[in-house]
């Protein structure tokens, strides 16, 4: 009787550990590939703070639009002018790929609301009505 | 005899250790990628020759000057109090929507200010906001 229970302790009851470095290298190279680094440099912008901050939906679809305190307003790091915005963002709007979902304003806080007006006259314009008025978290 | 038990010696690379290896590698990865998320004030933009009529006792005027003095229905309000007046006010009407209107030369940081505020006095109302932007008026 002991022989029998001998024998049937001989069966090997080990997981195979040989195809685990090819899991973990897939899981690194999916980590390694889907981030997304930042895009644009953008302008030299202070941005303001603000308590009740909501994160944006998603990286795609999103346009960002610079205004700097000297004036200069920037889209996807082209420097553009005010009347031009509205053709932009309708530009942006008919994609086919990633159609425009919001559009991220990483504006000084020192810009005079008159320039951000001009701004969004031209967005409502484009009907590109989904902003997202980019801000630190105040402590 | 002494070439012979040379011979005799694996001379295989230990590949257990590969696995933890990896698994180093890539949880350095998701440490140091640190995802830049955008964050901020979301706000919907009214669209364009969209006109409501709206009832006088349903709006409040929120009047913001150049010089950054905050008007709430014709009475000066610091800057800290307009979250808990606003908040009285949506508790009397719950239909009470805020316009929110700057002059041209008003920062920008003043109005993101003023417009945190309102919201997370919409917030603390449990209310949906409902902010109206008003065009500053020509100069």
């Amino acid at each position: 009787m002991p022989m029998e229970f001998k024998k049937k302790s001989k069966v090997e009851s080990g997981i195979p550990t040989a195809s685990l470095p090819d899991i973990v290298f897939l899981l690194l190279i999916f980590f390694m590939v889907t981030t997304v680094f930042k895009e644009f440099t953008g302008l030299q912008v202070q941005l303001p703070t603000a308590k009740l901050i909501e994160k944006l939906p998603g990286k795609r679809g999103i346009a960002y639009l610079w205004a700097d305190r000297a004036g200069n307003i920037s889209v996807d790091d082209k420097l553009v002018r005010v009347d031009d915005l509205q053709d932009i963002m309708y530009a942006k709007r008919s994609d086919r790929l990633h159609p425009l979902m919001a559009v991220s304003m990483k504006i000084d806080e020192k810009v005079k609301m008159g320039t951000v007006s001009d701004i969004q006259e031209q967005l409502r314009k484009a009907d590109a009505l989904n902003i997202n008025y980019s801000a630190k978290p105040s402590s | 005899m002494i070439a012979d038990k040379k011979k005799e010696r694996s001379i295989e690379i230990p590949t257990a250790s590969l696995a933890d290896i990896a698994f180093l590698v890539l949880i350095f990865f998701i440490v140091c990628s640190t995802i830049d998320v955008d964050k901020g004030l979301t706000l919907v933009l009214p669209a364009p020759g969209e006109t409501k009529e709206i009832r006088r006792d349903n709006i409040s005027n929120l009047l913001v000057n150049a010089a950054g003095q905050i008007m709430l229905d014709d009475q000066l309000t610091p800057l800290p109090a307009i979250r808990n007046v606003v908040r009285d006010k949506l508790m009397q009407n719950d239909k009470l929507i805020i316009s929110l209107k700057t002059d041209r030369d008003t920062q920008y940081e003043i109005y993101i200010k003023v417009l945190d505020e309102v919201k997370q006095a919409f917030v603390v109302a449990n209310l949906p906001p409902r902010i109206s932007l008003a065009e500053p008026d020509p100069n």
